[in-house]
Parts: structure tokens; C-alpha cells; sequence
């Protein structure tokens, strides 16, 4: 199988209300997905389960690296699961305020390096390769990101739009096989949204990974998407590219009411 | 003109406060009511200075704050300028250090112990500091650690007839594992929260030391600890203060060195993100078990240590020592000086250790100078005296191998 994320009849309560009810979602190699639906579907519920915040009720969420075996991740704690090799962006941005943009990046290398309290005192010549490589590597992610002007500011000071790149950014130096976005585009205008577009295509096209990302602009789902799942009260209610999505009445009926073509 | 308005109502109001106790005096003996104008003229003067005062600094700070993230960069510039010019900072450097050699000779046994004490709390500080300041976890029992260190030379060398050099280490490891202890129940607390237990910790560390007379000879505490050898030479009481001193400015030496390198490491930047979000944090796969431990255990290994000095300068130990006011103070210390900054913490320590030393006379104000400069503190420069300046680094190297330097 090509899937690198494959999830089966995830459920999820919280209290007793179902949040999320046997839901399936499989994400391939190399491939854009959309998870859209009303607010309140259970989109972020599901990022939450799988990048390991909820531990889900029920169901199986197995993920398969490229070069990897397949293995199943329920209930793996959030750093472990990021070590796996998914890392995730948030809704509402959560940087390292008073970090530096460069600090910020190098945090998502943190990870992959291994230095420990005595080659941090020590200072060995290992721990002095270890920490070049990381600021390396974060400043070369900083100019793909075209960030790199700015390394030295403080992360609060940047723009909104550069944020939400910084964010991006960050979790990209985890080395991930699937980047999972939570509403990159929020708030941001068309030029921003452009570039942003840009930037992911750009993002699978040279680090050969995967992408599943929640939107709630279309644009950006309808030219992006290689499929689109649509969630809704926490029932996964549609699947497949963005035309068929686009012409599923399961869909339209979830968006705009029942009563959408009573009256036509 | 709002401001002297403003100031004039305060006035009126603290004239009519006042009037009751400032300038009516009943005398008892003659049987008359003693006017004192001027007590009330002192008070609405007083009272009208005091508060155009602090609105004109309070109207300032307001004004400041909008090009405060303008121009503060060119300060900071001008300060790292002045800091790493050479013909400035080794002459700086150089005087410092001739002072801190030569301050026993300069001054008396009494001065060496004051500064003594002064240099024990720059250690507490910055070892309180990896907790509080770097990785975000607000512990109000740190002097739980301290007192470890400390019974541990004591009862060491009561029962095994264990040597300050010995005992250094142990101290230090033991302060590491009771770091630990209280790291693990307190993982999942933060903010409020965490203090509480924290203090609830230090508590009853206090508790156990008092009551437990069979193991730690409760408040009578123990006494005779003997001071630091020096290759089994026996030293004269001003000798021995003199050593101490010079032993404690060697370890507050090692200290900042170690501080300073955990500080700038792959540990240290793990600790500031997880104080700036802990869940994004997690998401960026740092491991907020462990790093969270570590800032406990390394924080407490200072503690541990400087117990186990603090117990050999003194002689003598009993619980009285580590009450919860210890705590505050290394907080204050901590705070005051600034956040995550090793500067700072060692600024902070002085001001609050010697201040109070010096200004004897004034010893029954102590407590309200305190608040007012806490307070003071809090509203004009939150982040302390010292604000802690991220570290920049630079590439020089050709793309994908970054050389890094400091700068700042």
C-alpha cells in the first residue's frame, strides 16, 4: 500500500458527545488532502487524535514512512508521534513569542539532534557539529521560506502572514513525512493566500512529502486538493477529487441546509 | 493640565484623610484642641507631589510603549556595542575581578561574610533561575533543595564524619534527586497551580527537618558543622572567611559558566519553548516529561550545592533557616533582576542581599521598601532590571554549514 497515514473508524467523545464517529481517512505519498466541513465537524478533533493531544476512544490510526514499516500509533504520545515524522501547525498561532524567528526553527530540529546536558556543558567537538548542522539547516528552511531577512527578530514582531509561514516553517524542520495544517490560510489576504499556495506546492514539489491540510477557503481546497474529505458532525460524509466533491448533495446539504433545492 | 488637576483632587483627598490624626491633637493635660496647620499643608503638598509624580511617569511609560519596539533595538545595539568594545569591556572586566581579589584585604572579616552571603544567593539565583526563568515552572519551595544540601553535609559528616569536600557532590546529587521527586507529581501542573504544590513541597520538607527529631535533632539543630579543609590545614576564623569567600566566587564562576552554556544549548532552547507553549512545544517533538525534569533536577543541584556551603560557613543549621521567606527572597531575586538573564539574577542578588545589609538604619522599613520597590518594579519594567537578549547567530559558512557566533 502507498497510504502513509491510513485511519480506520476513529471515534472520539468527549463527555457524551460524540465528536467524532467511525471515521476513515488515508492519506498517500506525495499527496495534497483537504479535510473540510461546517465549523464545529470534528476537523481539528481529528488532528488532535492523531497527532497524538486526544487519545481516541476507538478505531485504528496506522501510519507507513516511506522507507518505514507500518506501524499503529494509537495513544503515542505527541512528541513521539512528531519523531515519527508528522508535524502539525495550529489554528490559532502558537510560535515561541519570545524566540527568534531562526530559535523558532531550530526548536523543530530539536528532535533530531541528540546533545545532552553533559555535551552542553562540555561543549564536545560532537555537541559544536550538531548545534552548526541545526542552524544550518534551520537557515536554509528560513530561506525557502523567504524568512531569512528576519532570523534575528523576535517571532512576535513578524507580520500575521509571516507567522503563519514561520509556523509552517517550524514544523517542516521536524523533518516530517506529513505535514498536517490546520487552517494555514486563515486570515490571510489573496496575496498572502497566493504565496502561501505557492509555498505548498513548492513544499511537496522539494521535499517529496505528504500533505493533509484543514481549509475552510475553497480557493485554495479546489486548486490545491488531490482529494477532498468532507466531515460533518463528525461523520466522515464524502470522499474524492474536488470536482466530485463539489457535485455531492451530501456536501451542499452539509453546507448550505436541507432545504437548499425544495424550492427549485 | 488633566495631570495637575488630577493631582489637586489626590491632594484634597489625602488632606481630608490625614485631618483627623495629622492636624487635630487633643492635649490631655491642658485641655485643649491643638490645631497644626502645617501638617496639613505637609500633606497636601506631599500629596499633590507624590501623585503628579507618578502620573507624569506613568504618562510616560504609556508614551514610551509605542516606540519602545522602534527604538529599543538601537539601545540594545548601542548597549551590545558598548558591552563587546574591546577598549570598554576588558578594562571593565579586568577592574571587576581585581575587586573581587582583592575585597578581603580592602575590607573587614564582617564585609567578606556579607559578600560571602551575597555570592550564595547569586547561586541560589541562578540555579532558581533555570527553573523560573528559563524554563517558565514558577517553584516557590526552591528552598526545600537548599535545605537538603545543607542537612545533608551536616548529618554526612554528624554520622560518617564526612568532609566538605565529600559532601559537595553528594550534596549537589541529592539536591538533583529530590529535584526529580518533586518534578514527577507536579508534570502535569503550571501557573498557579505548580506554586502551590511547590510551596506545599518546601513546606513540608521544613516540616519533616523540625519534627523529626530522631533524624534531624529538629529545631535545636545541629551544630559544629566544621567550615571547608584546606589540605588539612587548620585556618584561623578570619582565614577561614576569607577562603570561603574566595571559594564561593570560583563556584559562582563555574556556575555562570554552566548556566550560561545550558543556557545556549539544545537543552536550554528547549526549555524557553516549553515556558513560551507548552503544547506547541510538545507538537515539535521535545519530550515535556524530560526536559521538564531536567530543569528540576539541574535547577536543585545548585540548591543542593550551595546548602551544603551555606552549612559550612554558618557551623550550625536548624529548620529556621529554610522557611518559606528563603523561597521569596531567591524569587524576588530572580524576578527582579530579570528573568533568564545571568546578569541580571547576579544584579538582583546584590541589590537584595546587600542593600538591606547597608541600610541598617533603616531595618524597621525594610519589609515596606521591599513592597514598594516590588510593586514599583512590576509596573515600570515588568521584566526586570536586566532584560535577557536572545542570541543571535550568524552564517558565514557557504549554504547548509552555518558557522554560529555570539553577538549579543
Amino acid at each position: 500500500m502507498d497510504g502513509v497515514l491510513q485511519v480506520k473508524q476513529l471515534t472520539m467523545d468527549f463527555g457524551g458527545l460524540r465528536a467524532l464517529n467511525r471515521v476513515d481517512l488515508r492519506v498517500r505519498r506525495e499527496e495534497i488532502v483537504a479535510l473540510i466541513g461546517p465549523n464545529g465537524a470534528g476537523k481539528t478533533t481529528f488532528f488532535n487524535c492523531v497527532t497524538g493531544i486526544h487519545r481516541p476512544r476507538g478505531g485504528e490510526i496506522s501510519i507507513a514512512p516511506p522507507g518505514g514499516k507500518t506501524r499503529r500509533i494509537n495513544g503515542a504520545k505527541i512528541h513521539h508521534v512528531t519523531e515519527l515524522g508528522m508535524a502539525r501547525t495550529f489554528q490559532n498561532i502558537r510560535l515561541f513569542p519570545q524566540m527568534t524567528v531562526l530559535e523558532n526553527v531550530m526548536i523543530g530540529r530539536h528532535c533530531r539532534a541528540k546533545a545532552g546536558v553533559l555535551g552542553a556543558v562540555l561543549r564536545d567537538r560532537r555537541t559544536r557539529a550538531e548545534e552548526e548542522r541545526i542552524v544550518g539547516r534551520s537557515h536554509e528552511i528560513l530561506v525557502t521560506f523567504g524568512l531569512a531577512g528576519q532570523a534575528d527578530e523576535l517571532a512576535k514582531n513578524l507580520s500575521y502572514g509571516d507567522q503563519r509561514r514561520l509556523e509552517i516553517a517550524r514544523a517542516l524542520a521536524t523533518e516530517p513525512f506529513l505535514l498536517l495544517l490546520d487552517e494555514p490560510a486563515a486570515g490571510m489576504n489573496p496575496r498572502e493566500t497566493a504565496e502561501l499556495e505557492a509555498l505548498i506546492l513548492q513544499i511537496r514539489a522539494e521535499e517529496k512529502i505528504s500533505i493533509l491540510m484543514i481549509e475552510h477557503d475553497m480557493r485554495i481546497v479546489m486548486s490545491l486538493s488531490d482529494r477532498i474529505f468532507v466531515l460533518d458532525h463528525g461523520e466522515m460524509i464524502a470522499e474524492g477529487t474536488a470536482p466530485e466533491v463539489r457535485a455531492n448533495p451530501a456536501v451542499i446539504r452539509a453546507y448550505l441546509g436541507e432545504d437548499f433545492d425544495a424550492p427549485a | 493640565m488633566k495631570d495637575l488637576k488630577e493631582s489637586l483632587l489626590v491632594a484634597l483627598w489625602f488632606i481630608f484623610l490625614t485631618f483627623p490624626i495629622m492636624v487635630i491633637r487633643v492635649n490631655t493635660i491642658e485641655q485643649v484642641v491643638e490645631w497644626r496647620w502645617h501638617n496639613m499643608a505637609l500633606a497636601g503638598i506631599g500629596g499633590f507631589l507624590l501623585s503628579f509624580l507618578w502620573r507624569l511617569s506613568l504618562n510616560r511609560r504609556e508614551r514610551g510603549r509605542p516606540s519602545a519596539d522602534a527604538s529599543s533595538p538601537d539601545l540594545r545595539a548601542a548597549g551590545g556595542r558598548l558591552w563587546t568594545d574591546p577598549r570598554i569591556r576588558r578594562p571593565a572586566w579586568a577592574a571587576l575581578a581585581l575587586l573581587a581579589i582583592a575585597f578581603p584585604f580592602l575590607f573587614s572579616s564582617y564585609q567578606t561574610n556579607i559578600m560571602t552571603t551575597a555570592l550564595i544567593y547569586v547561586m541560589l539565583g541562578l540555579g532558581l533561575n533555570i527553573v523560573v526563568g528559563l524554563a517558565g515552572l514558577l517553584d516557590l519551595g526552591y528552598v526545600a533543595f537548599y535545605a537538603v544540601g545543607a542537612y545533608s553535609y551536616a548529618l554526612l559528616n554528624y554520622h560518617f564524619g564526612l568532609g566538605f569536600w565529600m559532601a559537595l557532590p553528594v550534596g549537589a546529587l541529592l539536591g538533583a534527586l529530590f529535584g526529580i521527586l518533586l518534578g514527577f507529581p507536579v508534570l502535569r501542573l503550571r501557573g498557579d497551580y505548580l506554586a502551590i504544590v511547590t510551596l506545599g513541597f518546601g513546606e513540608i520538607i521544613r516540616l519533616i527537618l523540625e519534627n523529626w527529631n530522631a533524624f534531624s535533632f529538629g529545631p535545636s539543630g545541629i551544630s559544629n558543622i566544621p567550615r571547608p579543609g584546606f589540605f588539612g590545614i587548620a585556618l584561623s576564623l578570619h582565614q577561614a572567611t576569607v577562603y570561603l569567600y574566595y571559594l564561593m566566587i570560583a563556584l559562582c564562576l563555574f556556575t555562570v559558566f554552566v548556566v550560561d552554556r545550558l543556557q545556549h544549548s539544545r537543552i536550554g532552547r528547549a526549555w524557553v519553548a516549553l515556558r513560551e507553549d507548552e503544547v506547541a512545544c510538545e507538537a515539535m517533538g521535545i519530550d515535556k516529561t524530560r526536559t521538564k525534569l531536567t530543569a528540576f533536577a539541574l535547577g536543585a543541584t545548585w540548591a543542593g550545592m550551595v546548602g551544603v556551603i551555606f552549612a559550612a560557613k554558618t557551623t550550625f543549621i536548624n529548620p529556621a533557616s529554610f522557611t518559606f521567606m528563603e523561597s521569596a527572597l531567591i524569587l524576588s531575586i530572580v524576578v527582579l533582576g530579570g528573568m533568564g538573564s545571568i546578569t541580571g539574577v547576579i544584579l538582583g542578588a546584590f541589590l537584595l542581599i546587600l542593600t538591606p545589609e547597608y541600610l541598617r538604619a533603616f531595618s524597621a522599613y525594610r519589609m515596606l521598601l521591599f513592597g514598594t520597590a516590588m510593586v514599583l518594579m512590576m509596573i515600570f519594567r515588568p521584566q526586570g532590571i536586566v532584560t535577557n537578549v536572545r542570541r543571535v547567530y550568524r552564517f558565514s559558512a557557504p549554504k547548509g554549514k552555518g558557522d554560529e557566533t555570539v553577538r549579543a
